[in-house]
């Protein structure tokens, strides 16, 4: 029974973290001011949840992200496939792309409040870029990494034109290198999503330094705890998405 | 005989890759008759594929005419067999085959109609629901002709299309292409490196020998079909074109 042995040490490991962690403050050997113990999170939990503010954190968190995941991920596998497939596109875009893709996302933020005011779309921005090179690399590098004997077979079928090509070869052929960059995204947005609310637009990172900033830790760790949560969601809902969109795999 | 469905030319291709020029073919006259079996063979790189892709639109000549005369109303006149199948992966086989007909302007329907009637015909009537790797190397190849037929074309082109297969497979599939072409009466050209496999299918089998790649000899194979192989008029086609390809090389 390895999968049921590997399953109890995954729940073992665990709760040998919780206990560790619970009695790192109660033995007194860290401030509990400075790391709440688990057991008091589930209260604070319940709490945020009576204030109304979990509910609404959470939602604008999600629209944020939603949103920003779409937009960057969007331009980034559209302008990864014109990169992937035009030569003169990945020329004239080479030294742009290297001047702007070390930007980190946070850098962006001063731009943001200044182009969209404290506003979703800020977030929203800030998020769009946080995932935008990471699809556009990944991308760009399935398409270039396309069978070309498979593109050749399209040709010999009469199918010459690049949208031809695009639909018929390139696209489902670089569908898992694709999608592996947007796991990496889904991610890499939650990130995102943090900076992107650290300087006031509402949300589950406002939320996160509004209570850090009162030395309510516990708080703090109820949204570490639901980021985790809910990316654990997104990405086992992705994983369930790939399999199905690659069940042509061996 | 009447007209020939293909007439090839002076036929040249050569290419300048870092600075060295290379020439695969040079100055090659070739016609093939309406409902002919021609076989290619000759050395690996002497070209012989490179005729087919010519012919398909994969390579362009750098000199010399080809002409085609498909019947009337023919969309697709040619359409090619690859060597190693080249299924798309992420369709089913019946989408595979259907593959070629997407731009023909037949509704849905009707194409996978008529992938339904390639796949019987190549015996797999069964596996139109499977992904191509659930497929053994010589199903995929039968997908890859019922793909090419799909289109109807006049000329079947195949260049090598059964030289990875175990021979016993191999045998079985060269049974199968004259009992499609008797059925379909398709002009076929056929590219191998294999004289028995030549002898046992073609009514011609021209040699293309040298570098630049020309016709270096033609046998003309009058054994009635079905063909039992090791049939002693075909042991003697075989010894023939064994002679003729030995004489090219010691003449080289």
């Amino acid at each position: 029974m390895p999968a049921f042995r590997a399953t109890a040490l995954s729940a073992l490991g665990l709760a040998a973290f919780l206990v560790f962690w619970e009695a790192m403050p109660r033995l007194g050997l860290i401030n509990p001011a400075f790391l709440p113990p688990p057991s008091t999170i589930p209260a604070a939990f319940l709490k945020e949840i009576a204030l109304g503010v979990w509910g609404e954190a959470v939602w604008s968190s999600l629209s944020h992200y939603v949103v920003g995941l779409t937009v960057g991920a969007g331009a980034g596998i559209g302008l990864g496939l014109l990169s992937g497939m035009f030569f003169v596109f990945e020329a004239v875009t080479a030294w742009i792309v290297r001047l702007l893709r070390p930007i980190p996302g946070l850098a962006w933020v001063p731009f943001a409040i200044i182009w969209f005011g404290v506003q979703p779309s800020a977030a929203v921005f800030i998020i769009a870029i946080g995932v935008f090179w990471i699809v556009f690399f990944a991308t760009q590098g399935a398409v270039r990494g396309v069978d070309r004997d498979l593109v050749e077979v399209a040709q010999a079928f009469g199918f010459r034109s690049p949208w031809a090509r695009l639909t018929k070869i390139l696209l489902p052929a670089a569908t898992p290198g694709i999608l592996v960059g947007l796991r990496t995204a889904l991610g890499q947005a939650w990130m995102a999503v943090v900076a992107a609310e650290i300087f006031g637009v509402p949300g589950v990172g406002a939320r996160m330094m509004q209570a850090s900033s009162l030395l309510s830790t516990d708080i703090v760790v109820v949204y570490m705890l639901t980021m985790a949560g809910l990316y654990g969601l997104f990405d086992t809902g992705f994983v369930a998405l790939q399999g199905w969109l690659l069940r042509w795999r061996a | 005989m009447s007209s020939p469905i293909i007439a090839i030319q002076g036929l040249s291709l050569a290419y300048e890759r870092e600075g060295v020029r290379n020439t695969i073919l040079a100055d090659l006259d070739l016609t093939i008759a309406r409902g002919e079996f021609l076989v290619i063979v000759g050395e690996s790189g002497v070209g012989k594929s490179t005729v087919l892709r010519v012919l398909i639109g994969l390579a362009s000549p750098s000199a010399g005419t080809v002409r085609v005369e498909p019947r009337p109303g023919c969309r697709t006149p040619m359409a090619l067999v690859f060597q190693d199948a080249r299924l798309l992966p992420w369709r089913r086989v019946i989408a595979n085959v259907a593959f070629g007909l997407e731009g023909s302007g037949l509704a849905k329907a009707q194409r996978l109609a008529k992938a339904r009637e390639m796949l019987a015909l190549v015996g797999l009537a069964d596996l139109g629901h499977r992904w191509p790797h659930q497929l053994s190397g010589g199903q995929r190849q039968r997908v890859a002709i019922a793909r090419a037929l799909a289109v109807d074309p006049d000329v079947l082109l195949m260049d090598e299309p059964f030289s990875a297969l175990d021979s016993f497979t191999r045998e079985g599939l060269q049974d199968e292409l004259q009992r499609i072409q008797a059925a379909t009466g398709k002009t076929i050209l056929f590219v191998t490196h294999d004289i028995d496999e030549a002898v046992t299918l073609a009514d011609r089998v021209v040699v293309l020998a040298g570098a630049p790649g020309r016709v270096a000899a033609e046998v003309t194979v009058t054994v009635p079909r079905p063909r039992r192989r090791r049939d002693g008029a075909l042991l003697e086609a075989a010894r023939q074109l064994r002679a003729e390809l030995s004489g090219r090389s010691a003449e080289l």
